[in-house]
């Protein structure tokens, strides 16, 4: 496909998805990774683990996923484009919705609609951390590394790039 | 745009321009590693005290159901407060400027080594650490559903959706979002 063609697709990918990304950048791996490892063929599944692990390296928000998968596909350009597209939507709705919500917020039918959203949004995400595991590797070292940073955040206060580092560092010296 | 409440016992709105909007959301962009809300928090509410705790809390649980990243969602909010339409502009491109080039120079730097075996080597750790991350975000998250059978089976529910049918999410959304929020309602006291 053409270099246009690509630009467009990418524009329209996110484009959707930012729409339909109710609980954030991490709710919609799971789609992210349809759409570009068995949708569009961008790019392998260990690739987009890849990617997502700079993400998380990199200072920022985790929505720089997007700027990544962007950047793989089509350079710069892409890297823009995917990132202007998934913000672009979702910046319209949120400025609408601030200016609504000061009238909405204490109603019931608001705080029903909270409470039936809720389990939704972490389900999508514990299935965004399975799906990452999975994608990181099938040993029984990269589950050991997955579980010790789960432990390590829930339980201590090392900051996560020592965990991060630290993975590296187990991955460099040949023990995963 | 986010009212002040009228009453006399409100805090007044400061005065926030859109540059100090862009700047004070680049230095929240740069320090989240691994999570940028803890951040947003402690410059908005304890550095520059522009939002009092509860009006913080507010915000965020708004944005958490809007589509769209959350923390891009909480900085439009703000900045819309603050300086309207040019405010909500400054605020999302200071907090998506810098990392968004050094997520770039990042990538750019892993393509001319990414296929050096070090580098793989330290990024299968790398990936494991960060899927870990997500799951331990995903876990804290799920322990406030604990005493609620209806959020849990919801959960589950989701999950199955997208691990073992592999559903499209706008399949998921447009059926078990209202199917959770109608139980939710005829649930409700």
């Amino acid at each position: 496909m053409n270099e246009r063609g690509i630009l467009t697709e990418l524009a329209i990918q996110f484009g959707l998805i930012s729409l339909i990304s109710i609980g954030g950048a991490v709710a919609v791996l799971p789609e992210m990774h349809r759409a570009a490892v068995e949708v569009h063929g961008w790019m392998s599944s260990e690739t987009f683990a890849n990617l997502f692990a700079l993400a998380q390296a990199a200072p920022g928000p985790n929505v720089i996923i997007v700027t990544l998968i962007g950047w793989h596909v089509a350079g710069v350009p892409g890297a823009l484009i995917a990132t202007v597209a998934m913000t672009g939507p979702a910046f319209i709705m949120a400025y609408g919705a601030s200016q609504a919500w000061e009238r909405w917020h204490r109603v019931q039918w608001y705080k029903t609609f909270e409470r039936g959203v809720v389990p939704i949004t972490v389900g999508l995400i514990v299935a965004s951390g399975c799906l990452l595991t999975s994608a990181s590797g099938y040993g029984w070292a990269n589950y050991l590394i997955t579980a010790a940073t789960v432990a390590c955040v829930l339980f201590t206060r090392v900051n996560p790039l020592i965990v991060l580092s630290g993975a590296a560092l187990l991955g460099l010296t040949g023990m995963i | 745009m986010l009212q002040v409440p009228t009453s006399e016992t409100a805090p007044l709105k400061p005065h926030v321009g859109c540059r100090e909007l862009f700047m004070a959301f680049c230095s929240v962009g740069l320090s989240g590693f691994g999570g940028v809300l803890p951040w947003a928090r402690r410059m908005l509410v304890e550095q520059r005290r522009w939002l009092t705790d509860e009006e913080f809390t507010n915000i965020v649980s708004l944005c958490q159901f809007l589509p769209g990243p959350n923390i891009t969602n909480v900085s439009i909010c703000v900045g819309a407060r603050f300086g309207g339409f040019r405010g909500a502009i400054a605020a999302v491109s200071g907090i998506l400027f810098v990392p968004v080039i050094i997520v770039i120079l990042l990538a750019m730097l892993y393509d001319a080594y990414g296929h050096i075996k070090p580098v793989q080597d330290a990024f299968r750790g790398i990936s494991s650490a960060a899927a870990g991350l997500i799951v331990a975000m995903a876990l804290k998250m799920a322990y406030p559903l604990h005493r609620s059978v209806r959020a849990m089976v919801f959960m589950a529910l989701a999950i199955a959706a997208v691990l073992i049918l592999k559903l499209p999410l706008i399949w998921i959304l447009l059926t078990l979002v209202p199917l959770s929020i109608a139980v939710a309602w005829m649930m409700r006291r």
